[in-house]
């Protein structure tokens, strides 16, 4: 009896708790991974609805359905919503999912965290959500907040903004906290770091990132607070303060957290492409040695943004020469991405399809990337359109494809049904046009001189401004498509799905059933038996 | 500053999202009906033959793809980096989109391609590290230059001190008495689809920095209140205005002519709405330009007694101009960012107080301080036109010499 008491304490009870409580008081991985992909589909269709909105007034000149007060109020909560709400939770669900399933561990390694730091965000974004309906309305200085405007001439909700910015920035550092943690601590005997799967690999350089700058943005919006109500002048000249400083300190948050949004994609994308190829990756070593330095990097261009703020030459050429710099380790992921596809034996399944779109798109924001890090030409492309186009390539087709790759690729290992492909390629093939209609033209009217976050323009701008406009739709409504095809997927309505799932997929996460059960690798794996090699020797 | 927080009750807010939500609907079956009309007239405007498109080169042509090759020998420079950085990367966009399409449509496993698995070349990992680090250094030679000729503000024949406002532009002409504001001229109606468009729709103002062509005309940027930033593609400036600090930049235009550009920071609710409007003249006409605009300042400050009607006509152009952006053409404003002017305190209040909150403006909040921006004329005549527009008939008025003595009481 006692032998048999202490064998449970030990393990886990083998079914998950009932009702609401098994979702509030989990410490399971799986569970909180699934909760952190759904409140991100959640926070991606609001932030959407938003863009679309934003579309919709910029379909022709004139104002039509807002005023410039409220665009401004959803430029503002679009960028931080679809940042900090839908891109990064997301990639903090599948780390839940994939981490521990990659890595051979039975769970994350700190659990009660984990829960804390996914059960945060709800309040989080529901307190910046509140805001629309507080006097002086919503915060309406854009996602990058620049001070005076969000300082001394904010609406009142900006405290409400920074508090619940504060919150993020805990749950984000509790869940890199975790990452970490897990990755350094709970690998299988035998799987040393040169083993470790690519998205385990970009996982860690991120959690080191999110780590390093989470702090500093709660510091800048701290400081607004103190000038806000304690009467400090951090940011105001008036009192011997530095406005600029204000932006120095929010990219150097800002810049690396560009790749935080992007590093899980880049692992993502080297574990999708050599399952569909049927080829290990070209080159998992300098994979893993560009990313890290790409995160290295990150730290000290942060100035590009920021080139027309009056920085002393010197400055503005460093930072020029180093935003550079970041291209080399950048092409040669993807250089080692179409390596991976040369003389492989394709299928182009939906992951797939998502993957190569990433590759491609996120190229052509890449390749704008490098013409704004000439300092010279930056003059005229700086607070364009031509800007909205970069990033847009990078975050929409970039990041946000990468992680609908992903959920098409993991969702029969997670639900243990098979999505419907039809609908999947449909889904693709809608958002692939929509995404190009929606943000190529950006680059034509930035050029042309349109600044951005106008809620009004002149006419020369109307025809593109148009097409954008419906490209958003089309790509905005396409994703309903997505979602239905996940909701089906939950209601275990298709074919049920192999372990294996895909024919050269690698990795111990397709060693298990599908679904996966609730608990995973309680007794760690033999890497050798499983003849685990990573794909490469 | 007042921060405290006026928290409505939890059913009001409750009504209020319901409100917000029917109007919201409301407006979007409006705008639906009248956008899906709109879209068919346009497609049918513009899916006509390419040669057609081509062919409307006007000023404002739309289908615009390109950065604007520029009247200034540095604007010059940028285009023909921005036009090298892009061919290099379409050079390399096509070698690996090429490589990859390549193997997309040969090596597709329906066609019974064979996966083969090589992998890991230490040759091939530094060949393509090397080469475009290669690209880049070519790259940053021409770069480094024009930044340096960018950087030379020595040597100028004028200086002009540019002052951004919430929503507007301030050009002092340096050794001169040249001081004036530079604000938008399109009307609310415009934007409300009242009126038709004019061909320079958002990108006209009443007074156009004026500057003569082949001279070094040197800007001194700085800003009253928050970050703007003041950009004229033409002549290839985008510097922002700094609020306590002074950025510099420089220009010699070559052609005269009227260059348009725009506010590129985010200012607040007006940024779309603060237009910036080159005039490149010869030298006579700038030195005649001078002259005058330094007499028409004079007499822009005399004051004289107006009449009640007078004050009234003025009153409504000067209010629609400066000030319904915000508290709207019909008083109304948009509460509670806005407050409505139609029925106010302030406006049915004491005057003194409808003076000073005009003239020093409300800190902590939009209402910018109108005193300098201003001519006490237009300041009387808006301050009389708000206590008597839109049913609130007060029936006093304010003479331009009151404003000039309230100022002088300040010590302004």
């Amino acid at each position: 009896m006692t032998d048999h008491q202490t064998a449970t304490t030990h393990e886990h009870s083998a079914a998950p708790a009932t009702g609401i409580k098994r979702w509030l008081y989990t410490t399971n991985h799986k569970d909180i991974g699934s909760m952190y992909l759904i409140f991100s589909l959640v926070m991606l269709l609001i932030g959407g609805s938003m863009a679309l909105l934003i579309r919709s007034e910029l379909f022709q000149p004139g104002l039509q359905l807002m005023q410039p007060e409220f665009f401004n109020q959803m430029t503002t909560l679009h960028g931080i919503i679809m940042v900090f709400g839908a891109i990064m939770p997301a990639f903090v669900g599948m780390a839940n999912w994939l981490i521990p399933m990659m890595v051979g561990a039975p769970d994350m390694a700190l659990p009660r965290i984990n829960n804390w730091s996914f059960w945060l965000l709800p309040f989080a974004f529901g307190m910046v959500l509140s805001t629309l309906f507080m006097e002086g309305g919503a915060p309406n200085f854009g996602w990058t907040f620049y001070a005076p405007l969000s300082t001394t001439y904010a609406p009142p909700s900006v405290t409400f903004f920074i508090f619940s910015v504060h919150i993020m920035g805990i749950s984000s550092v509790m869940g890199a906290v975790n990452v970490i943690a897990t990755i350094m601590n709970m690998r299988a005997p035998g799987m040393n770091y040169m083993k470790m799967p690519m998205f385990v690999w970009t996982w860690l350089i991120t959690a080191f990132l999110l780590l390093a700058v989470m702090p500093v943005l709660a510091g800048v919006v701290t400081m607004m607070l103190m000038d806000i109500h304690f009467g400090t002048s951090f940011f105001d000249a008036a009192g011997g303060g530095d406005p600029v400083m204000f932006q120095h300190i929010f990219w150097f948050f800002g810049h690396p957290e560009v790749y935080i949004m992007i590093l899980p994609a880049f692992g993502i994308v080297s574990h999708i492409i050599p399952t569909f190829a049927r080829k290990p990756l070209f080159g998992y070593h300098s994979m893993v040695i560009a990313t890290s330095s790409i995160a290295v990097l990150s730290f000290i261009v942060w100035a590009h943004h920021m080139f027309t703020v009056g920085m002393p030459l010197v400055g503005e050429l460093f930072f020029m020469y180093s935003t550079m710099l970041i291209a080399v380790p950048t092409g040669v992921e993807v250089f080692n991405w179409v390596a991976t596809m040369f003389r492989g034996s394709m299928t182009f399944e939906t992951p797939m399809l998502f993957s190569i779109a990433f590759v491609v798109l996120f190229t052509i924001g890449g390749l704008s990337g490098l013409m704004l890090a000439i300092a010279p030409a930056d003059f005229q492309y700086h607070d364009t359109y031509f800007v909205v186009a970069h990033f847009h390539y990078v975050l929409v087709p970039g990041a946000l494809f990468s992680i609908i790759a992903g959920v098409y690729f993991w969702i029969p290992k997670w639900t243990g049904v098979m999505y419907n492909e039809g609908m999947g390629k449909f889904h693709f093939w809608l958002s692939f046009v929509g995404v190009n209609l929606t943000f190529f033209p950006m680059h034509f009217i930035g050029l042309a001189g349109m600044p951005r976050r106008i809620p009004d323009y002149a006419l020369q701008f109307a025809d593109f401004n148009m097409v954008a406009s419906i490209g958003a739709f089309l790509f905005g409504l396409s994703q309903l498509i997505f979602v239905y095809n996940i909701i089906q997927c939950i209601r275990q309505r298709g074919c049920p799905a192999s372990p294996q799932v895909w024919e050269g997929a690698e990795g111990l996460e397709w060693t298990v059933d599908s679904p996966a059960p609730y608990h995973t690798f309680q007794t760690p794996p033999d890497l050798d038996k499983l003849q685990y090699s990573n794909g490469h020797n | 500053m007042d921060h405290s927080f006026h928290r409505p009750k939890l059913q009001l807010l409750f009504i209020k999202s319901i409100i917000i939500n029917k109007k919201i609907i409301h407006s979007l079956f409006e705008i639906f009906s009248k956008y899906t009309h709109t879209l068919f007239t346009r497609l049918s405007n513009i899916i006509p033959p390419l040669s057609l498109i081509l062919l409307s080169a006007r000023a404002n042509s739309a289908w615009e793809l390109n950065m604007v090759e520029s009247a200034t020998a540095i604007g010059r420079e940028i285009h023909g980096l921005h036009m090298t950085i892009f061919y290099i990367c379409v050079a390399i966009a096509i070698i690996v989109f090429g490589i990859m399409l390549y193997s997309i449509i040969r090596h597709r496993k329906s066609l019974g391609a064979e996966a083969k698995p090589f992998h890991e070349s230490t040759v091939v990992e530094i060949i393509w590290t090397t080469i475009p680090l290669i690209i880049l250094v070519v790259m940053a030679i021409p770069a480094t230059n024009t930044l340096i000729a960018m950087y030379d503000t020595e040597a100028s024949d004028i200086d002009i001190k540019v002052t951004g406002y919430q929503w507007k532009w301030r050009y002092e002409y340096l050794n001169t008495d040249v001081d004036f504001f530079s604000t938008l001229t399109t009307t609310q109606d415009q934007m409300h689809g009242l009126e038709t468009k004019s061909e320079n729709y958002l990108l006209e103002v009443d007074n156009h920095l004026v500057i003569p062509i082949n001279k070094k005309v040197r800007f001194l940027f700085t800003a009253q209140d928050v970050i703007h930033s003041w950009w004229v593609p033409d002549h290839a400036i985008k510097k922002d205005a700094i609020p306590g600090f002074i950025n510099e930049s420089w220009t010699k235009v070559e052609k005269p002519g009227i260059y348009r550009g725009q506010c590129a920071e985010l200012c607040g609710q007006g940024h779309g709405y603060m237009p910036i409007v080159v005039e490149a003249v010869s030298e006579e006409d700038y030195q005649a330009w001078l002259i005058n605009q330094q007499q028409a300042q004079k007499n822009a400050n005399q004051v004289s007694e107006l009449s009640f009607d007078e004050l009234m006509v003025q009153g409504k152009t000067g209010y629609d101009k400066n000030c319904a952006a915000c508290h709207q053409v019909t008083g109304l404003g948009i509460p509670p960012v806005f407050p409505a002017l139609k029925g106010s305190a302030i406006a049915l209040g004491d005057i003194q107080q409808h003076i000073d909150i005009v003239v020093n403006g409300k800190a902590g909040s939009a209402m910018a301080a109108f005193g300098e921006q201003l001519t006490p004329t237009e300041l009387a005549a808006i301050i009389t036109y708000e206590r008597n527009a839109w049913g609130n008939d007060k029936g006093d008025s304010i003479q331009p010499a009151e404003i000039v003595s309230f100022k002088q009481a300040q010590g302004q």
